[in-house]
C-alpha cells in the first residue's frame, strides 16, 4: 500500500515537523522507494519468533537493569538552562498554552 | 633521541605514548604540532571545533604528572572526539543546525574516561548530522573531505574521525557505530576501527540516534592503537547507562601476540555475491590468503538475512530515532524558531529549520512504522527478524573463531555521487548484520582499489570477543604495511 500526501501530512503532524509542499511531495516519493525494500522483510514467516528489542539481551542473557530509584545527581540547574532558548527565574518559558 | 618536530605525526599513539613517558618530547610540544596541522589542513573539514587554550591547559596538566611520576595510560597523546560525544570544553553540535554552539554541562562517559588516563583534546570532529549517513554529507556543518582524493567522502558517519587520524591530524580518535559509522570510513580512510560488543561502552553523553544500536569505540593507524584507547574507553556505568554490560573492564593489549595457529575464519557466501566490486574482492580475498599463511584456516559459513538486515535496520534505527529526536523541542536546549503562533507551532518551525533532509526522513519512517495499525507489521516484525540474524551468527560461531568479509561494497565514492539516499542505505549490507547482533566488528586496512583508494576489511567476533580480533588484526599487521600507507597531504 502506497504512501499518500495525506498520510505525509499525518505523519508530520504527529513527529511535530513542519514541512513545505515540495518537502510533502519529495518525502512522499522517497518513503514510498524505502518501504518498496521492506515488502521483503513483511513475507519472512517469523510465527513463534520472540522480538529482539535489545542485543543485551543475547549478550548475557540478561534484562536491562534498573537503578533504585533515588535522586543521586546534585542540583544543577543553572548549568543544565544554560544552553536554553528562553528562560526565566530559573523556569523554562514556552508560548502561553492557558488563557 | 628526540625526534623532529615534523615527524610526530608520524608515531602511532603507542610510539607518542613512550616518547611521552620518556620525556624525550612534551605534551604541550605534541599538542602545539597537532593543532598547527589541523590548521595546515582546515580545508578537509575535518573538525568543527577546536581551542588551543583549553588543548593547551590539558597538556601543560599533562606534562605536570609525566614530571610528578603520576601518568596515566595516555598521558598526554592527544585525541579528538566525534561532535557526537558532549564536551564541556567544547561545542557539541551532532552535526546538526538544532545544536548550534551547545555548550554541554558535562562529559560524556567516554571522554571523561579518556581523560582520566591522561588524553589531551584537540577538538571536535565532523560526523553525518545524529550521525545518520554513510558519506559525512549530512553534515549541517559541510562534508569531510577524503585525505586519498579531496573529491570523494571519508565515509560515515565517523568521516571527521576517520579522515583526521588518515591525514594525521590527530594520532586516534573516537567514533560511534549504530550500523557501520566506524567500520565504513575507517575502510574508506585506510585506516583502523573498532566497534566493541553492544553495552561494552557507556552511552552516557553520546547524542542518542539508536539507543539499541549506538555504540563507542575507536579509530587509529593500528589494532595495537585501537586495542590501548578501547581498554581505556570501555567499562562498566551502571549507574548512568542502564544498557552498559556489567562486565569487569579489560586490557585489549594483552594477546596482541598470540598465535592464530588454527584460527577458524568464517566466509560468509553473502558477503561475496554480486553486488561486491571487483577491486575490493580482490583485495580482501588477497588478505584471505594471507591469513592462511599464517596458519588461519578459511570456513565457508552462511548468514542468510545478510539482505534483510537492510529493512530491519532501517525500521529499527529510525524508530528509535524518532522517539530519541523528540526532545529536539525548542524548548530545554537548542535552536527556536523565531516566529510562531502557538506552542505547537513552535515545535513544528523549530524541528523544521533544526533538522536536515535525512534526520526529518528518519523521523517520519520512524513514525510512521511505529504508529497506530502499522507497529506489528513493520516495528514488531523486524525485531523477529533481528533475533533470526542474531541467531544466524551464533550458528557461524560453531564453526568458525571470528568472520571476516568486506566492508563496503566498494571504495569510496564521489563527494554528491549518491543522489538517492536509497543507494546510501543499500552499500551499508555488510555492516548492518553486526550491529543487529551487538556483535563486536572492526575493519583494519588490506589494500586499495580502483583509483587507489584504501581498501577495509571486516573482522566480526563473537559477543566479548575484542582482545581476539585485536588480536587477529594485529598479526596481520605484523606481517603487512597496508595500514602505515599514508596519503598525500
Amino acid at each position: 500500500m502506497a504512501l499518500t500526501s495525506v498520510d505525509i501530512d499525518r505523519l508530520a503532524r504527529l513527529a511535530r515537523l513542519g514541512l513545505q509542499p515540495r518537502e510533502r511531495a519529495r518525502l512522499c516519493t522517497q518513503l514510498n522507494d524505502f518501504f518498496g525494500i521492506v515488502e521483503k522483510m513483511r513475507a519472512v514467516d517469523t510465527a513463534g519468533i520472540v522480538p529482539l528489542a535489545h542485543p543485551v539481551d543475547v549478550t548475557l542473557a540478561q534484562s536491562l537493569r534498573l537503578r533504585d530509584d533515588v535522586a543521586s545527581e546534585p542540583n544543577q540547574r543553572e548549568a543544565n538552562q544554560k544552553s536554553a532558548p528562553a528562560v526565566e527565574s530559573g523556569l523554562f518559558l514556552v508560548p502561553k498554552v492557558i488563557e | 633521541m628526540s625526534p623532529s618536530t615534523h615527524e610526530l605525526h608520524d608515531l602511532t599513539l603507542a610510539e607518542l605514548a613512550a616518547q611521552l613517558r620518556a620525556r624525550s618530547v612534551s605534551s604541550v610540544e605534541v599538542a602545539q604540532h597537532f593543532l598547527k596541522r589541523g590548521q595546515a589542513h582546515a580545508d578537509l573539514g575535518a573538525f568543527l571545533d577546536t581551542n588551543a587554550e583549553v588543548t593547551l591547559a590539558q597538556a601543560r596538566a599533562a606534562d605536570a604528572r609525566l614530571a610528578a611520576d603520576t601518568a596515566g595510560a595516555l598521558e598526554g597523546v592527544p585525541l579528538a572526539h566525534k561532535d557526537i560525544f558532549v564536551t564541556q570544553d567544547f561545542a557539541t553540535t551532532a552535526g546538526s543546525k538544532m545544536l548550534a554552539g551547545y555548550c554541554s554541562p558535562f562529559d560524556a562517559t567516554v571522554v571523561s574516561r579518556l581523560a582520566q588516563a591522561g588524553a589531551v583534546t584537540l577538538g571536535k570532529l565532523n560526523c553525518d548530522e545524529f550521525a545518520m549517513g554513510s558519506a559525512n554529507e549530512n553534515s549541517a556543518y559541510g562534508p569531510v573531505k577524503n585525505p586519498w582524493d579531496t573529491t570523494r567522502t571519508p565515509g560515515g558517519s565517523s568521516g571527521g574521525s576517520a579522515a583526521a587520524v588518515a591525514a594525521r591530524l590527530t594520532p586516534a580518535a573516537t567514533g560511534t557505530d549504530t550500523g557501520g559509522s566506524i567500520r565504513q570510513p575507517a575502510s574508506f580512510c585506510g585506516v583502523t576501527g573498532i566497534k566493541p560488543t553492544y553495552g561494552r561502552a557507556s552511552r552516557y553523553g553520546m547524542v542518542a540516534f539508536a539507543s539499541s544500536l549506538d555504540q563507542a569505540g575507536p579509530l587509529a593507524r593500528s589494532a595495537q592503537d585501537c586495542a590501548l584507547l578501547l581498554s581505556t574507553m570501555c567499562g562498566p556505568d551502571l549507574d548512568r547507562d542502564s544498557t552498559s554490560l556489567d562486565v569487569p573492564a579489560e586490557d585489549f593489549s594483552v594477546k596482541l601476540n598470540d598465535s592464530i595457529d588454527g584460527l577458524r575464519i568464517g566466509v560468509p557466501a553473502e558477503f561475496f555475491g554480486d553486488g561486491l566490486s571487483d577491486d575490493v574482492r580482490a583485495a580482501v580475498d588477497a588478505a584471505l590468503k594471507q591469513y592462511e599463511t599464517l596458519g588461519a584456516t578459511l570456513v565457508p559459513i552462511s548468514l542468510p538475512r545478510t539482505e534483510l538486515s537492510i529493512p530491519v535496520y532501517y525500521i529499527i534505527a529510525p524508530a528509535e530515532a524518532s522517539s530519541n529526536l523528540s526532545r529536539f523541542d525548542g524548548v530545554k536546549f537548542g535552536h527556536r524558531a523565531k516566529d510562531y503562533t502557538d506552542l505547537a507551532d513552535m515545535y513544528e518551525r523549530t524541528r523544521a529549520e533544526g533538522f536536515g533532509d535525512e534526520v526529518k526522513r528518519r523521523i517520519m519512517i520512524g513514525t510512521y512504522v511505529l504508529s497506530h495499525g502499522y507497529y506489528d507489521a513493520y516495528y514488531l516484525q523486524a525485531q523477529k527478524i533481528r533475533r533470526m540474524i542474531a541467531d544466524d551468527f551464533q550458528q557461524a560461531f560453531k564453526q568458525c573463531d571470528v568472520i571476516a568479509g568486506p566492508v563496503a561494497p566498494t571504495v569510496a565514492w564521489a563527494l554528491g555521487g549518491h543522489a538517492d539516499p536509497l543507494t546510501d542505505y543499500l552499500a551499508d549490507i555488510f555492516t548492518l548484520p553486526a550491529s543487529l547482533a551487538g556483535l563486536p566488528g572492526m575493519s583494519l586496512p588490506v589494500g586499495f582499489g580502483a583509483s587507489h583508494m584504501p581498501v577495509g576489511m571486516q573482522l566480526i567476533g563473537n559477543h566479548l570477543t575484542e582482545a581476539r580480533l585485536l588480536n587477529v588484526a594485529h598479526r596481520f599487521q605484523q606481517t603487512t604495511d597496508w595500514h602505515t600507507a599514508k596519503p598525500a597531504v
